[in-house]
């Protein structure tokens, strides 16, 4: 069984200008459930839009996608997304932010807001509770943005370029964190990157999207062994060796992308 | 020797910074100063112009009035009351259309704008007829609600109503429409349904629209209501101007308009007030870029 499957996925969307416009075209990709998964591509490719698929955010118009064997007919509890930019709700202090899943799926708000103060203390934001999120820096809106969504223990989580907006220093941190939450969490990871280093640290597999439009062109397993240290790993031969043969695969899509447009 | 070098520049840069901040702090007080004092010689001057001009003979007071008669008048209405009873009744009976009409006209506007920004069948339905009853110069109602609903407060309320509706009603739905499409599917994804989103996503964004919208549409609320007395009343602000008018008395006309704009400018304060406790949570003005 696999915790998502897409099979044969198109998506195409209509322009302004009325011509259609093909984002996935016979689409194949499966996660195993508890498997940290990582997709890059080129640019506007259609990766985000798999992630919507996935999320119920979107139908595809053909194909099916499967959540552990069931069709996908909307929004599903069991999913988590992480978005590319800030998704927390601004007017909401970080303490409200993160007690909002809990509290739209009918928690009581005493046990939501319990329950909310216990993962501010693991993503590191105690003492943040009533801050809002513009008087946060970009890195503590993004474990809000974590929290959020780790505390709905999720057993497929989302995540699209989440990362890709922090500093370096900040980032590295950030995929830390990542791979620590997870490793309580074990929910199955799809992991939307342009880095292909950082897809390399995190996943135990890579799969590298053609050009639009976007079908799988190949799957990396990463057999590096966990815990890794994100700090040191990228240094670390197997990872250089791994990273040349990856972006060997990607820079011919790159350069067809770059082609087309 | 190196450590000479190192710690003179310190040394003596510290008070020149020190120095430095207090000359800012000063030059920020005497702008501010300057600004005041230049507000106040704009008023002087033109107040001075118009009753020396009056005192020169360049302007007729019959047609514009006199500072020092206005203000005359003022004190008069306040004193002995106008020509149509007490001046608080006046203001009273105008605020009062105003505000009710501001209040119902907001609601419903508010309401409406939400409905047809969160429902797109609705919104391509009505969206014509709202466009062609914006487009109408709404004042002219006015003349159908006295005639239906006579000479009382119901008719000016309904002709303020009419008024606010329309303006807080575009930015409700525009506000609605441009809410945070990522902070829409957040909340999807984290469990919210159809009306929590609408209460925890929709009207939070939209609320900086709505408010914004409140500022303008108070004094729509007001031109409402004293046209609406203009057209016939049995008391309020736009009966004095409209027997002012009548009495070819210009110094009344102008001291009804500043009465008029003391009570727009306290319900204009009210507003920020509202506002800044609503949306709190926006950063700065000054803090961002």
């Amino acid at each position: 069984m696999s915790a998502v499957e897409l099979q044969g996925v198109a998506r195409r969307f209509v322009t302004p200008t009325g011509a259609v416009l093909s984002a996935l075209e016979d689409f194949d990709l499966a996660i195993r459930p508890g498997e940290f998964m990582a997709i890059v591509g080129p640019t506007g490719c259609g990766k985000s839009t798999t992630l919507g698929l996935i999320a119920g955010l979107a139908r595809p118009q053909a194909g099916s996608v499967r959540l552990f064997d069931a069709p996908v007919t909307g929004i599903d509890r069991r999913v988590g997304f992480v978005f590319q930019q800030d998704a927390v709700f601004p007017w909401r202090n970080v303490l409200s932010n993160v007690s909002a899943g809990p509290l739209f799926r009918g928690e009581k708000a005493q046990a939501a807001e319990e329950r909310a103060r216990d993962w501010l203390l693991r993503v590191g934001l105690k003492g943040f509770e009533n801050h809002l999120p513009h008087q946060l820096s970009g890195g503590m809106r993004k474990r809000v943005a974590l929290a959020q969504t780790f505390i709905n223990s999720p057993e497929i989580l989302l995540m699209d370029e989440p990362f890709s907006a922090l500093d370096v220093q900040t980032r590295e941190l950030m995929q830390e964190e990542l791979l620590q939450l997870w490793s309580q969490n074990k929910a199955a990871v799809l992991f939307v990157t342009h880095d292909l280093d950082e897809a390399i640290l995190l996943a135990d597999r890579v799969a590298v999207l053609t050009s639009r439009p976007a079908r799988v062109k190949s799957v990396h397993t990463i057999d590096l062994p966990r815990p890794r240290a994100i700090a040191t790993l990228r240094y670390d031969e197997r990872f250089i060796a791994i990273a040349r043969t990856l972006a060997d695969d990607l820079r011919e899509e790159v350069m067809k992308a770059r082609a087309a447009h | 020797m190196a450590d000479a070098v190192l710690s003179r520049p310190a040394a003596s840069q510290a008070p020149v910074e020190v120095l430095k901040v207090e000359t800012l702090a000063d030059r920020q007080r005497r702008r501010r100063r300057l600004v005041s004092g230049l507000r106040l010689a704009v008023l002087v001057v033109l107040l001075g112009g118009w009753e020396g001009g009056v005192e020169a003979g360049l302007i007729d007071p019959f047609f514009f009035g006199q500072p020092t008669a206005i203000a005359a008048k003022l004190a008069e209405w306040v004193r002995d009351g106008t020509s149509i009873g007490p001046l608080w009744l006046q203001v009273w009976v105008t605020i009062y259309e105003a505000g009710a009409g501001f209040l119902i006209g907001a609601v419903l506007g508010v309401l409406c704008g939400i409905a047809l920004g969160r429902n797109a069948l609705l919104a391509d339905v009505f969206s014509i007829y709202i466009k062609v009853a914006n487009s109408i110069p709404r004042v002219v109602l006015g003349s159908i609600f006295i005639v239906a609903l006579g000479l009382g407060a119901p008719s000016k309320i309904a002709l303020a109503v009419v008024m606010v509706f329309f303006v807080v009603f575009a930015n409700a739905f525009q506000g609605v429409r441009e809410a945070d499409k990522n902070l829409i599917a957040n909340a999807q994804i984290l469990g919210a349904s159809g009306w929590a989103i609408t209460r925890a996503v929709v009207v939070p964004s939209a609320l900086s629209w709505i408010l914004a919208s409140l500022h303008v549409s108070f004094g729509f609320a007001l031109v409402g209501a004293i046209v609406g007395e203009f057209l016939g009343a049995r008391q309020g602000m736009g009966l004095l101007i409209a027997t002012a008018q009548g009495a070819f008395d210009a110094n009344g006309v102008f001291a009804a308009m500043i009465v008029i704009a003391v009570v727009a400018l306290a319900a204009e304060g009210l507003l920020t007030v509202l506002e800044n406790r609503l949306l709190s949570w926006r950063p700065e003005k000054t803090a961002g870029e």
